[in-house]
């Protein structure tokens, strides 16, 4: 019987032929990671285990983004705890601040998650590196603790759902996150409980990887266990360049079993908005319109890469942000923030009244560096706008592409960014 | 006297515990804002072996086991729910929060009911209005972790035989 790709890479760490969707295996990981929030948890119940070591001081990952530059004095004892427990156990991928970025935007831009790995994180956006062609899911830190020790981790072999995009014609500023947030829209944050998503059809290999991260990234907003995406030329040619071990290429079978195949035809998909307080409550761009805000969030780990800052810049180029709107913008990394401003799109954006941060979680999770007032309205590129998510619980945060990002902040309401540019 | 507390669905992780109190980790300090963007008052009403009764995809959002350790650290005994997101039906077990999944008894358990739950059947007892339901029991390898304690020591024992 056929195997998807998820199925193959849970049998291949399991060390057996096939796996079969609700069978339980234990399977050997690639990486094991953790941040800054979770870490320091994780490090207290691995001490627990009492051993002296981690089982491969190369293949864990430790990443201080949620909090820092440290917010206070709690969080800069929390990122204590991450650096000096990466320096007792060696542990190689470890970042401090100034080389440090967003963990979903850093570990594959730094070659440390390749295809094929079995990647567990202490992060619920460890699904993005499925967009490599991993198996990437997100744990909670005991399960980081028990996988920091042995290497192995447990897991239910999730049935898969596959996500087909038939054509490459999307409409003008359509991109990975409104494929996205159609779908969750459509099955609801529950929609794919337990389950995998599998994203396929030439409307996806027509991507780039930087909308394939976004779309894999907001996978577990479905409830998925992760997001997945058969690696092809692109893959290969962002992978390329930065491996520095080997990785092995899965494919899904064409008789692999699904528990559902959703079609979609891509040219129909309009610019997408999530309402407060659920990213399923998607409405397109136009019924959104006119919704007035208070701040604007460019970043994250769902759009704070290379291409989401290129979009932004070239809109806000030449234009004034309005005068009453907060426009933060927060690249992923410190390489994506260089690249950014060698093309000149930093200072595209602060000659138009925008904030450019270094590369943090920041107002994403409401930690720092851009939190909501009671009553106040943001319009983000980020991936959740539960009640509360970016500051006060009477605050509102609605969730779109960079695009309508840039045209909102400038009109000082939601708009489509056709109102405020020329497309050509 | 366990009293029922009620919640709807799709209760995230940042209903739970909001992430702005998530520099820091003692489970102390996260009890004192457990479900706090949900329910304001629940923290300081909330009393030793009281119980959360939810609807479906309880714990969406974040990894963060910060949200089980607030539940279990407020004094909640159990929390009975239609049903959980995964990662947190994952870290519950592991911290030792235990969770039921169980429709009936959420329709029929309503604010301020007082509930019995007996663990170790799956049994749910509805005091106030006489009525009792059976939880689903949990899945094989679920089991088996429980009996250990927990992940921590089911680790442990595995690493000693290895
Ligand atoms: S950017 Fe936001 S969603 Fe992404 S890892 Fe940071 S806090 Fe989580």
């Amino acid at each position: 019987m056929g195997m998807t790709i998820s199925e193959k890479i849970l049998a291949a760490h399991a060390g057996v032929d096939q796996v079969v969707p609700g069978e339980i295996i234990n399977a050997k990981l690639d990486i094991v990671h953790a941040n800054d929030v979770t870490g320091p948890v994780a490090i207290k119940e691995f001490e627990k285990f009492g051993v002296d070591k981690v089982f491969d001081k190369e293949k864990i990952t430790l990443v201080p983004d949620h909090f820092t530059p440290n917010k206070d004095i709690p969080s800069a004892e929390q990122s204590k705890i991450l650096k000096e427990f990466a320096k007792k156990m060696e542990i190689k991928h470890y970042w401090e601040i100034g080389r440090v970025g967003i963990e979903h935007c850093l570990l594959p831009e730094q070659g440390v998650v390749l295809p094929g790995d079995l990647i567990i994180g202490a992060d619920s956006h460890t699904c993005t590196y499925g967009a490599l062609g991993a198996f990437a899911t997100g744990v909670g830190s005991t399960d980081c603790a028990a996988g920091m020790a042995t290497g192995e981790a447990w897991f239910r072999v999730p049935e898969s759902l596959k996500f087909v995009f038939h054509g490459a014609n999307f409409q003008p500023w359509v991109s990975g996150k409104d494929l996205i947030l159609y779908i969750i829209g459509k099955i609801g944050v529950d929609g794919a409980r337990y389950k995998a998503m599998e994203f396929a059809g030439d409307g996806i290999r027509a991507l780039s990887m930087d909308n394939r991260f976004t779309i894999c990234n907001m996978a577990i907003e479905a409830g998925a266990k992760t997001g997945i995406i058969e690696p092809d030329e692109i893959t290969l040619e962002y992978v390329k360049a930065r491996a520095k071990r080997e990785y092995k290429i899965y494919k899904s079978d064409p008789d692999a079993q699904y528990e559902e195949i959703y079609e979609f035809n891509s040219a129909e998909i309009p610019l997408q908005v999530a309402f407060p307080h659920l990213p399923e409550n998607t409405k397109s761009v136009d019924e959104a319109s006119g919704i007035k805000i208070d701040q604007v969030v460019i970043g994250s780990c769902t759009n704070g890469r290379l291409e989401d800052l290129e979009v932004a810049a070239k809109i806000l180029k030449g234009k004034k942000i309005h005068p009453e709107i907060r426009c933060l913008v927060f690249p992923g990394t410190q390489q994506i923030l260089l690249e950014a401003m060698r093309n000149g799109w930093i200072e595209a954006m602060i000659e138009a009244g925008a904030v450019v941060s270094t590369p943090t979680c920041g107002p994403c999770l409401g930690g720092h560096m851009g939190i909501l007032a009671k009553g106040e309205r943001a319009l983000a590129t980020t991936n959740r706008n539960f009640v509360g998510r970016m500051g006060h619980p009477q605050s509102e945060v609605y969730l779109c592409n960079p695009a309508v990002a840039a045209a909102s902040a400038i009109r000082g309401e939601i708009v489509h960014p056709r109102e405020v540019v020329n497309y050509g | 006297m366990a009293k029922a507390w009620k919640f709807g669905h799709d209760i995230d992780t940042d209903a739970i515990i909001p992430a702005r109190y998530m520099n820091r980790s003692e489970p102390e300090h996260l009890a004192a804002h457990c479900m706090e963007d949900a329910d304001a008052s629940f923290a300081k009403k909330v009393q030793k072996g009281d119980i959360i009764v939810a609807g479906k995809n309880f714990g969406c959002g974040s990894s963060r086991e910060h949200a089980p350790i607030a539940i279990k650290a407020a004094g909640v005994k159990a929390v009975i729910a239609e049903s959980y997101a995964r990662i947190f039906y994952r870290n519950a077990l592991n911290i030792g929060l235990p969770i039921l999944e169980c429709p009936e008894a959420v329709q029929g358990i309503e604010a301020g009911d007082e509930v019995e739950v007996d663990l170790a059947s799956g049994k749910i007892e509805n005091k106030t209005k006489g009525t009792t339901f059976q939880a689903r029991p949990f899945p094989p390898f679920m089991q088996e972790l429980i009996k250990a304690g927990g992940l921590v020591p089911y680790v442990k024992e595995k690493m000693k035989n290895a």
